[in-house]
């Protein structure tokens, strides 16, 4: 493992600092600014829904529209996805995108940490995802879910071939799935930190072109962090309804 | 050759996939405009999917930048 990066580097950002060091026999539990930032997201998702919907008006306004919109917005995703089969996933799927997009935008505020942006946390995700997935295929269907990896039409004598493929596929979901939102997010911020590396360098004079392409790259983050948190969420529906439905 | 060059070069290397994802999201964007174009209502359904597929493609190049990354920094 490498040192951890000096200061002055792009990739200082994704530092893990113990806050409340915990060590139990030899696991190292500490409370950590990472552990700090998803109880913050947390806090604010559930302040975010309560709050806005207090006052229940038939007609919104505009922080009730907010929560009313984001919670439309995941039911039409799981209603689209997996059908009506998929309404009792519903809890799980709307808390998995709301912790990834808050994760995903808290990051973008100067000085704070994206917990999203470590693949210890996005690989915990897609994990309890396929995992709960597969169990879910297996709940429904039985041993019949194994004809999951079996593809239809296809001549016997290519099976002994198409079956250790589509086991490997079915295997590399939760690699690519966490490593897609936790590059995403590390490589956007570390360009980020890089340009702003080009204003010092370049000083008063020729400082603002890469200050401009900052403020554009900063737009670009926020389509990104919630592009990524719709991927993760959509994604999560396909797999689901892959499970559900057998093709 | 000393290891730092060697680094160097190898990052730079890592990043040729680049050219694949520049040519597969221009695909993407080009086949959703022409599709718009044919058919203006369909925008609705097919902006998603486009969306979905850009994502995809953009993390590929994500990969390529990590290898690069990590080539660099470790």
């Amino acid at each position: 493992m490498a040192a951890a990066p000096p200061e002055d580097s792009p990739l200082h950002q994704f530092v893990i600092q113990p806050l409340v060091p915990i060590h139990v026999g030899n696991a190292d539990l500490s409370f950590t600014n990472s552990s700090l930032f998803m109880v913050v997201a947390i806090t604010l998702v559930t302040l975010f829904l309560t709050l806005g919907m207090r006052r229940q008006n038939l007609v919104p306004g505009r922080w009730q529209s907010m929560a009313e919109m984001s919670y439309e917005f995941v039911a039409g995703m799981v209603r689209d996805n997996v059908g009506s089969a998929g309404r009792k996933y519903f809890p799980f799927v709307f808390t998995l995108f709301m912790f990834v997009l808050f994760g995903n935008l808290l990051g973008l505020l100067p000085y704070s940490f994206t917990f999203t942006s470590h693949i210890a946390v996005t690989a915990a995700l897609a994990v309890t995802v396929i995992v709960g997935v597969t169990l879910v295929g297996i709940a429904t269907h039985g041993l019949h879910f194994f004809s999951f990896f079996v593809p239809k039409g296809v001549p016997v004598a290519l099976l002994p071939l198409m079956i250790p493929i589509e086991v490997i596929s079915y295997l590399s979901r939760p690699v690519s799935l966490s490593i897609r939102l936790f590059a995403n997010m590390m490589a956007g911020h570390t360009m980020l930190k890089v340009f702003a590396g080009f204003v010092v360098l370049l000083g008063f004079l020729g400082g603002w072109a890469p200050l401009a392409m900052d403020v554009a790259l900063t737009a670009f983050e926020l389509l990104v962090a919630f592009l990524q948190a719709y991927v993760f969420t959509v994604l999560t529906c396909i797999y689901l309804n892959d499970a559900i439905h057998l093709h | 050759m000393d290891l730092q060059s060697a680094k160097m070069i190898g990052a730079g290397l890592a990043v040729i996939g680049l050219g694949g994802v520049g040519a597969g999201i221009g695909s993407i964007f080009a086949s959703l405009i022409s599709s718009i174009a044919r058919n203006p209502s369909a925008r609705a359904q097919v902006f998603p999917m486009s969306m979905l597929g850009f994502a995809l493609v953009e993390a590929v190049a994500l990969y390529a930048l990590l290898i690069a990354f990590l080539i660099l920094f470790t």
